[in-house]
């Protein structure tokens, strides 16, 4: 199956997508902010409809539209981490803005945007173009890669703020970049895996490692190794059935982890506790 | 239809959008839902769970396209997948210190895999994607008798229930430990208000669509919830919030191009917005 150029592009930015979200979602889910990384994909889906509105490139409104709404989302969550009913406002106010810009849309387009909808929602990596699929690869890989970089004092201003920032780490600019580091992530992955099937990268293997081990350097690399599996299964299942599209093949082997590493927990109440 | 205008005249302009049976169902329908919506979601902003009802109101998307692919009505699917998702979310929970970080990330694993079925769903049907935009923004407009009646009675089950287990469900809400320990059966009131809310949103989306059930479950709640934390001025608060929004959002849609939804949600913003900005404004009028 390799032979076909098209394999080999969904592979090569799917690698390198499961590996940040992989490694971007450890901390998502131990920072509890895996709303905020739901809100973040589905604002992409409005993104991509302004940019086909103002005509530009879908790309260049789902990166946009993400990091500016992280902004404000670091901006209003300033003395603790954003509220759930504040990124539950912004985001269904976006969503309504979105549909005004869909309205828009099909009164001036000719109105075949439904399978580009359907599309930017669900994505299509196996129809990514080399020139793309190098691109996820590099933004995929340089987003891991700052995560690992900071590893340490994102680890320690997440678990205690208050001793971090007495000790001289600034907790706030860790929590702002790391919430615009989620949403290059999410405007990145959204061209392949699509703005309403993505979260399930960010949070499947992420909570599978979680509730497995918690010790930090392990639980990144089981999750970072978790979602890459999840992704090059999801792939050739989607490849060899093709009557399963490869987002939900790749989710489904997310969801499976995470079951299976819940009923694995639960029968070791001891590895909980602690 | 002639275009309709505004005129000055307020109560012949409420006339005007009466006559059409189309505007009375929409009007009734949003009625139902926005009270249906302002009780339940005032809870749900309580308890923290905005994340949980997001998910369920994305379930909506598995009930309808597997309500499809097996030739059920769809609004069965809505609340069967609602239902499943509710049960789900409630046995990957679990109680304890940690509850919260590993909580957020089961409901997303729980959205992810609905969605990723839904989509399997869609696919395997080869339907046609056109109708994708209504399903995920809703079309009140579209309302059918049939359907407001079925809201009603939903809504009305919904309601009673809400009011059996309200002193309860308040005490398990804010304090769930001495709750335990006086004796309320929490954990039951957990799954049994996570498979309310399911009930309300499969109602609710069928109406706002998919992605906007939020504004009705969030907005009204979180402004009436700033302005007093006492449950019964904050309920009927909420849900004044909420027929307002509703109301307005309609009229304002029936005289303009853009769909319902869409003033709904301006609306439900700007509500949340104002209030919270008098809020502050008073806090600093009282330092100063």
């Amino acid at each position: 199956m390799f032979a076909h150029d098209f394999v080999r592009n969904a592979y090569l930015a799917g690698t390198f997508i499961a590996l940040a979200c992989g490694t971007v979602g450890w901390f998502v889910v131990l920072r509890a902010q895996v709303f905020a990384g739901d809100a973040l994909s589905h604002v992409a889906f409005v993104g991509a409809i302004a940019a086909a509105v103002v005509g530009l490139d879908e790309v260049v409104g789902i990166f946009a539209l993400t990091l500016a709404l992280a902004a404000g989302m670091a901006a209003l969550g300033g003395r603790a981490r954003a509220d759930d009913v504040v990124i539950g406002i912004v985001f269904s106010w976006i969503l309504g803005l979105g549909l005004l810009l869909i309205t828009l849309l099909a009164t001036s387009a000719s109105g075949g945007s439904g399978i580009a909808t359907a599309n930017t929602l669900f994505g299509s990596i196996f129809s990514l173009g080399g020139a793309q699929a190098r691109l996820a690869a590099v933004v995929g890989l340089l987003s891991a890669g700052v995560v690992i970089a900071g590893f340490r004092p994102l680890l320690f201003s997440t678990l205690d703020p208050e001793v971090a920032s007495v000790r001289g780490i600034p907790v706030r600019a860790l929590g702002a970049g790391f919430l615009l580091l989620i949403a290059l992530v999410t405007a990145e992955s959204t061209q392949a895996i699509g703005a309403l099937l993505l979260l399930g990268l960010l949070a499947a293997p992420a909570g599978a490692a979680h509730r497995l081990t918690s010790r930090p350097y392990h639980g990144i690399a089981l999750s970072a190794l978790l979602a890459v599996g999840a992704m090059w299964g999801g792939l050739a299942l989607s490849y060899a059935i093709p009557s399963i599209p490869a987002g939900t093949a790749v989710i489904g082997l997310s969801a499976g982890a995470y079951a299976v590493a819940l009923l694995a927990s639960r029968r070791r109440p001891a590895a909980r506790a602690a | 239809m002639s275009n309709p205008t505004l005129s000055f005249d307020l109560l012949r302009d409420v006339r005007e959008v009466l006559q059409f049976p189309f505007m009375v169902n929409a009007l009734e329908a949003a009625t139902i839902v926005a009270v249906l919506a302002a009780v339940v979601g005032w809870y749900m902003v309580l308890r923290r769970q905005s994340f949980a009802g997001h998910t369920l109101s994305m379930m909506a998307f598995p009930g309808a396209t597997g309500a499809a692919l097996a030739g059920l009505p769809a609004a069965l699917g809505y609340y069967l997948a609602c239902g499943a998702a509710a049960l789900a979310m409630s046995a990957t929970g679990q109680s304890g210190r940690r509850r919260f970080a590993t909580e957020s990330a089961a409901i997303g694993t729980v959205q992810a895999t609905g969605l990723a079925l839904g989509f399997l769903f869609l696919s395997l049907n080869s339907a046609v994607l056109g109708g994708m935009e209504t399903f995920l923004f809703g079309n009140i407009l579209a309302v059918t008798r049939g359907q407001v009646l079925v809201l009603l009675i939903v809504a009305l089950v919904a309601l009673s229930l809400v009011a059996v287990i309200a002193r309860p469900l308040l005490f398990a809400s804010v304090d769930p430990e001495v709750a335990r320990a006086r004796g309320v059966p929490v954990a039951l009131l957990d799954v049994g208000f996570l498979l309310l809310l399911g009930l309300a949103v499969a109602a609710t989306s069928q109406i706002t669509g998919v992605l906007l059930v939020f504004t009705l479950l969030v907005a009204p709640p979180a402004a009436a919830q700033l302005i007093t934390a006492q449950p019964v001025a904050g309920l009927v608060l909420s849900v004044a919030f909420a027929l307002a929004i509703a109301w307005l959002g309609l009229g304002v849609a029936y005289f303009s191009i853009y769909p319902a939804s869409f003033f709904i949600t301006m609306f439900a913003f700007g509500l949340y917005v104002a209030v919270r900005c008098a809020r502050w404004a008073l806090a600093r009028h009282r330092v100063a």
